[in-house]
């Protein structure tokens, strides 16, 4: 599909700021970062709340476009981007995992897990294989036809897993992954994400969650948006 | 539009749709009564148009009346203040030297005349004019009758025609036809009884009240030969400027007066007061228009705000699918199809409706009831039909379009981050 070989890095970000204009005051939150991850990294990124950890996320996953640097996502400058062109690259190449979860609540959760592949274009034979398969891969294959407030925290948070994954992208993405659920469950979904990782896929998370930070292989210490610091973690 | 971009506005679509079914017939019953509120009211509008237009012209149209006056200016060393009164023997000139007109007549008259048949005796107006006044003048007879004819005239026969509700009040239920009666003690021979009419202007009396014998004979009983008023008909009404100009040149000349006195004749154009009423008419058809518009329009608001709301509900569910790469298209058309959806629905829920109440009224026999003589029947037109489509797809685009906007401008960053 793309043109990036499979070496290159999956995030490169170069001096990238971000701006918000709130009418009288600027309030600038990002204040050039750089940051590289490479292919099969499972980041973590910590810092205090206000310290531009969500503002980061949002540029990574390219639901908003920084005032300043440059951005290249799988080798594709997405800086310069429009906003089908970003919900393309969105589509294709990031997959979201919320604090919140995020499913839309009136549908069941084998649709939850179509949509990226309806936006995907992929053809509807093909879309039912895959959400079969990426139910059975969370360990919810015999929940599909249940509405999301029929499953509980962590189960919510497998289907948005599985959604995510739905599109095999080149960077899974979390924000509090754990945030929202209980020792047990976050626990269930920890293990989760160390599997994937294990099994080739790149991660990214955002959290304050010392236990999940910890089981990452870098993590990325982000303070006043700055990165104060960026260390490999003792496996 | 690309065959994926059918694809997921259809899937979308669906999905929203069946999520609103309360909400949807609500605002589905606002459209449909929007619609049959300007269907009803174009129908009523049309319909009374047509009636009015058919009343207003029982006495038939591209008439001018001339009324004798007198003179206003100082003319060839005569004065002012003459009366200048027509007499039968203008007619013929006239019929000659105006070419304009199909048809030229005189009309004497005697406004209160005794009918007396049997021992019963009627007062009642007595017009002595041409034959050629029966059609001009929309005087057709019952089946059984007849108006007068040239022969009539040439004979100075004594028969005569009555207006249907004076037949009724000298006659009763007895049939007319072929009966004697006496007007002004001579006997007359009835020749026809008019057919009923509703008429809401006249010059002198409703036509229904009055009888009409040939003027020759009128000229005979009565011995005059000054006429009433004079009228000339054209078969076209744009023809009446110039029959009228030229009937000024002949009469002036025939009586001696100033061309440019307008004070000579009273005149009556039915064609400038059609012109008129048919202007009251339109803007009377564009008013109930545009009532029934703003009606529809309410309707679209409604349509309009459950729209707004669903965009507000579902603010992040439409944040969620940007993130999970939605194009803003796929966001708006959805908005877009279902509110046109909810507008035609509506609407032809409310054109269903509407055209059953105006087969309905249609049925009702309009003897015995007088209303409807005036207000006519409601009638839908295409004219109508299409007015009123135009008004509910634009309605209806502009009631999904400015939700749809909104929705396509909701920052999906902003919606995703936990509260």
């Amino acid at each position: 599909m793309s043109h990036t070989d499979l070496t290159s890095r999956i995030i490169e970000m170069a001096g990238i700021r971000k701006t918000y204009d709130t009418g009288k005051v600027k309030v600038e939150a990002l204040k050039g970062i750089d940051l590289v991850v490479e292919p099969r990294e499972f980041v973590a990124v910590v810092g205090p709340s206000g310290s531009g950890k969500s503002t980061l996320m949002n540029l990574i996953g390219c639901l908003d476009t920084p005032s300043d640097g440059r951005y290249r996502l799988a080798g594709e400058d997405v800086s310069t981007f429009g906003k089908d062109q970003l919900a393309d690259v969105r589509n294709r190449r990031v997959g979201f995992v919320f604090q919140g979860f995020n499913l839309l609540p009136q549908i069941s959760t084998f649709e939850n897990v179509e949509m990226p592949l309806l936006f995907g274009g992929v053809p509807p034979r093909e879309r039912r294989e895959r959400v079969a398969e990426l139910l059975a891969r969370v360990g919810l294959a015999d929940r599909a036809e249940h509405k999301p407030t029929e499953l509980s925290g962590g189960q919510m948070q497998r289907v948005a897993i599985a959604r995510a994954l739905a599109m095999r992208p080149d960077v899974l993405l979390a924000d509090e992954p754990t945030g929202n659920l209980d020792s047990s469950a976050g626990g269930d979904i920890m293990q989760l994400f160390s599997e994937l990782w294990e099994q080739g896929r790149t991660v990214v998370v955002i959290t304050h969650d010392q236990s999940l930070a910890r089981r990452a292989s870098r993590i990325v210490e982000i303070h006043d948006g700055r990165i104060v610091s960026d260390t490999a973690a003792a496996a | 539009m690309t065959r994926q971009d059918v694809s997921v506005v259809f899937h979308l679509f669906s999905r929203s749709a069946r999520l609103q079914k309360k909400r949807a017939t609500l605002t589905i019953a606002s459209i449909a009564w929007g619609t049959v509120t300007i269907l009803m009211l174009l129908a009523f509008g049309e319909g009374l148009k047509r009636q009015f237009t058919r009343n207003n012209t029982a006495m038939g149209e591209n008439l001018a009346i001339y009324w004798p006056g007198e003179t206003s200016k100082i003319w060839k060393g005569l004065p002012e203040g003459r009366p200048i009164q027509p007499r039968i023997d203008d007619i013929p000139a006239l019929r000659e030297r105006v070419p304009e007109c199909d048809a030229i007549w005189g009309e004497m008259r005697d406004s209160r005349t005794a009918f007396t048949y049997g021992r019963k005796t009627v007062n009642a107006p007595v017009t002595g004019t041409s034959w050629i006044y029966g059609d001009a003048r929309k005087h057709f007879p019952r089946p059984g009758g007849r108006f007068l004819d040239a022969r009539d005239e040439e004979e100075k026969r004594r028969v005569i025609f009555l207006g249907d509700e004076l037949a009724g009040d000298i006659f009763g239920k007895e049939d007319p036809v072929g009966r004697t009666l006496l007007v002004n003690n001579s006997p007359f021979t009835v020749i026809g009884v008019m057919q009923k009419k509703t008429q809401t202007n006249s010059y002198g009396n409703p036509d229904r009240t009055h009888a009409v014998i040939p003027i020759t004979t009128f000229k005979a009983l009565y011995g005059r030969d000054r006429l009433w008023t004079l009228v000339l008909h054209t078969r076209r009404p744009e023809d009446m400027e110039g029959a009228l100009a030229r009937a000024n040149v002949v009469m002036s000349a025939r009586y001696g007066y100033d061309p440019t006195d307008e004070h000579v004749w009273g005149i009556w154009n039915t064609v400038k007061s059609q012109a008129t009423s048919a202007k009251i008419l339109l803007g009377m058809e564009i008013f109930f228009g545009i009532i029934g518009a703003l009606t529809l329009v309410i309707g679209c608001v409604g349509v309009a705000n459950i729209m707004y709301a669903v965009v507000k509900e579902r603010t992040r569910e439409i944040g969620v699918q940007m993130a999970l790469g939605a194009r803003r298209g796929w966001i708006t058309a959805p908005f877009l199809l279902e509110g046109l959806m909810y507008t035609f629905v509506g609407g032809f829920a409310g054109a269903a409706i509407a055209i059953v109440i105006v087969t309905l009224l249609g049925l009702i026999p309009p003897e015995g009831a007088r209303v409807l003589e005036f207000l006519g029947k409601p009638t839908l037109s295409w004219p109508i039909g299409a007015a009123t489509v135009a008004v509910l797809g634009t309605a209806g685009l502009l009631a999904g379009y400015f939700p749809a906007r909104r929705a396509a401008a909701i920052d999906p960053a902003a919606t995703l981050r936990y509260e």
